[in-house]
């Protein structure tokens, strides 16, 4: 049986030499909801307009349901769909000429169109507002018809890059519904890149960390945050150098730790084998006896968060980006924020 | 929709009908059929504002009020047999359709911006039925101008020929003009990305092109460097075209055919190369 989605040591590199997608390996099984966590800039957009063509790929092999894109592109371009970090709809034109207009793009007949039209446009709430301008809906709106008008030609792997992206708290909960039910009502295989840590826990069966063109891990959302361990302790501990050096030595030492690691400021993450809560008496004790303050601590389960940090050593920030990129930004939160 | 063993695509393109071959015949039509559609929706967009109708009336209203009546009226420029201003008119035509589709291809841009050119790259339909869609559309948005220039001719006493023959054979032209520069607009917006590299562009492009063409002054008073950038100026033929048919007693200095020609020739060939590039506005 071959997977749905099959990636083979992807490579692109832009001109000039960078290296945004360096040697990428994953494959998605039939209705999996797969994500790609990382910050931006770490390849997720990269490969995914490489797998549906928008991007010519430097080297590796792609193949859904087994056929390889480049033997077959037309085929293979039937089969999926995609919705962009942009919204793409056009404001000037009505929820119902958008759609019209993907299904000509695809080749369907009017009919076909009038047909499928109304039962994506029923499944996801617009069909009352169809014939009202793109320009009056909320963001929400967008976004579900932006998501459906990729269904039009029936495709049975949807790609969605950032799909709640610059939406509000709320809106981004029914737009995972919305992906959930897509995947189990309309059998769909969906692969999604993402910056949001909760939206990669509520969604993903299984998602790659993907940090600067390479993934760092693929699994289960579960078992990563089990391989990091048991609870996390985050303590500010101020003190000058020597004396915490020996601290830290001293906490790794304790047969409840894991590891320590130090991070901005003076916060230290301890990572505990099991017991956080055990844990902590015993680092205030050494602390004292070192003569280090400790300032704060806090205890948590390991998070996503946690996750990323372990295998990249970095966590996932909202970089600046250019200034195009801000323009965009902003662009994107006022359509979306109405 | 059922999964066949051998991991066929499920029930995906098999209830939609392209399991059969596209004959040539079929696949033009399919072609010409979604360039209209394009050109259809494009058309919806167009805002029908009257105050937008006034300010494009204005500079083809000062070219033919101020410029025209001057040098009608000084006899500087030798037009025959022709009064001047009736010679400009259609010059001046040409000019207002060129200004509005010079400027069209910023659409392109902000349509980049929003993700709908990537929506359609990703589907199989051909970039130059999209770039087509999308001169047409010009052509439509030309003649709203090509209306407002006749109204201020004739109300400025231009002799023009109404015969339906005439009218039909310069909403040909204008759309054609309209589709040559609107195309040459995208080529530049899909090579310089950003709005405002294209709006210094835009600006840069129309002058040239309007001032080494025949629109308002005979070919014949140029100097001989002038005259070969005029003849290899599609505005040239265009004008050419519009002056033998929206004025009567004016002939075409090079044949209304070769003008039709030139006018088809270039789009065609714009359109090509606007194909191609479509994509890399893109990246």
């Amino acid at each position: 049986m071959t997977t749905t989605i099959q990636i083979e040591e992807l490579v692109k590199v832009y001109r000039g030499g960078i290296r945004a997608v360096d040697g990428v390996s994953f494959a998605v099984e039939e209705e999996e909801i797969f994500g790609f966590l990382g910050p931006n800039g770490a390849g997720k957009s990269t490969t995914i307009k490489c797998v549906i063509g928008l991007l010519r790929p430097t080297s590796g092999r792609i193949l859904i349901r087994g056929t390889d894109v480049r033997e077959n592109p037309k085929l293979v371009k039937r089969m999926m769909g995609y919705a962009s970090q942009e919204t793409a709809i056009d404001d000037r034109l009505t929820g119902w000429q958008n759609l019209f207009l993907q299904g000509r793009f695809f080749h369907l007949s009017r009919k076909e169109i009038a047909e499928r039209g109304e039962e994506v446009l029923r499944l996801c709430g617009l069909w009352e507002r169809r014939n009202d301008s793109a320009g009056t809906y909320s963001g929400g709106m967008l976004k579900r018809l932006d998501i459906t008008a990729a269904l039009i030609h029936h495709p049975s792997v949807l790609f969605l890059d950032e799909p709640t992206l610059g939406l509000d708290v709320q809106t981004r909960k029914v737009i995972w519904e919305y992906i959930e039910r897509l995947r189990t009502e309309q059998k769909m295989t969906i692969f999604l890149t993402t910056h949001y840590m909760e939206e990669a826990d509520a969604l993903c069966d299984r998602l790659a960390i993907i940090d600067r063109g390479r993934i760092r891990a693929i699994d289960r959302p579960g078992a990563l945050k089990a391989q990091i361990g048991g609870d996390i302790i985050t303590a500010r501990l101020g003190a000058p150098a020597e004396r915490l050096g020996a601290l830290v030595t001293a906490i790794t030492a304790l047969p409840e730790t894991v590891s320590v690691n130090p991070m901005e400021g003076d916060l230290h993450r301890i990572v505990a084998r099991q017991r956080g809560d055990q844990l902590i008496p015993e680092v205030f004790a050494l602390a004292a006896a070192h003569d280090v303050a400790v300032e704060s601590i806090r205890l948590h389960r390991p998070s996503l968060d946690d996750v990323y940090l372990h295998f990249t050593g970095r966590e996932i920030r909202d970089e600046q980006g250019s200034r195009e990129e801000i323009g965009k930004t902003r662009m994107r939160q006022r359509r979306l924020r109405r | 929709m059922t999964q066949d063993g051998c991991g066929a695509p499920r029930g995906d393109s098999a209830r939609l009908t392209h399991a059969r071959r596209e004959s040539p015949l079929r696949a033009t039509a399919e072609f010409a059929r979604k360039a209209l559609v394009i050109a259809e929706l494009e058309a919806r967009k167009l805002r029908h504002d009257p105050t937008e109708l006034f300010t494009r009336a204005i500079q083809p209203a000062l070219w033919l009020l101020v410029f025209g009546q001057v040098f009608t009226h000084l006899r500087a420029i030798p037009t025959g047999d022709l009064r001047y201003l009736d010679f400009m008119a259609p010059g001046i035509l040409a000019q207002s359709v060129l200004f509005i589709s010079i400027f069209y291809g910023i659409s392109i841009i902000w349509e980049r911006d929003l993700g709908i050119v990537h929506k359609f790259l990703v589907t199989p339909t051909p970039r130059e039925a999209i770039v087509l869609g999308k001169a047409l559309s010009a052509g439509v948005r030309g003649l709203s101008q090509a209306v407002i220039v006749y109204a201020l001719a004739a109300a400025l006493g231009v002799k023009i020929d109404w015969s339906p023959l005439s009218l039909l054979g310069v909403v040909a032209i204008v759309a054609l003009g309209a589709a040559v520069f609107s195309t040459f607009s995208l080529i530049i917006a899909c090579l310089v990305k950003t709005r405002e590299r294209f709006m210094g562009i835009g600006q840069v492009m129309t002058m040239p092109l309007f001032f080494a063409s025949n629109a308002i002054y005979p070919i014949a008073i140029m100097p001989g460097w002038l005259r070969v950038i005029a003849r290899a100026n599609p505005l040239t033929y265009e004008v050419d075209a519009l002056r033998a048919l929206m004025l009567p007693g004016a002939a075409s200095a090079y044949g209304l055919g070769l003008d039709v020609l030139v006018l088809i020739g270039v789009t065609a060939l714009l359109i090509l190369i606007a194909g191609r590039l479509y994509p890399k506005v893109a990246i």
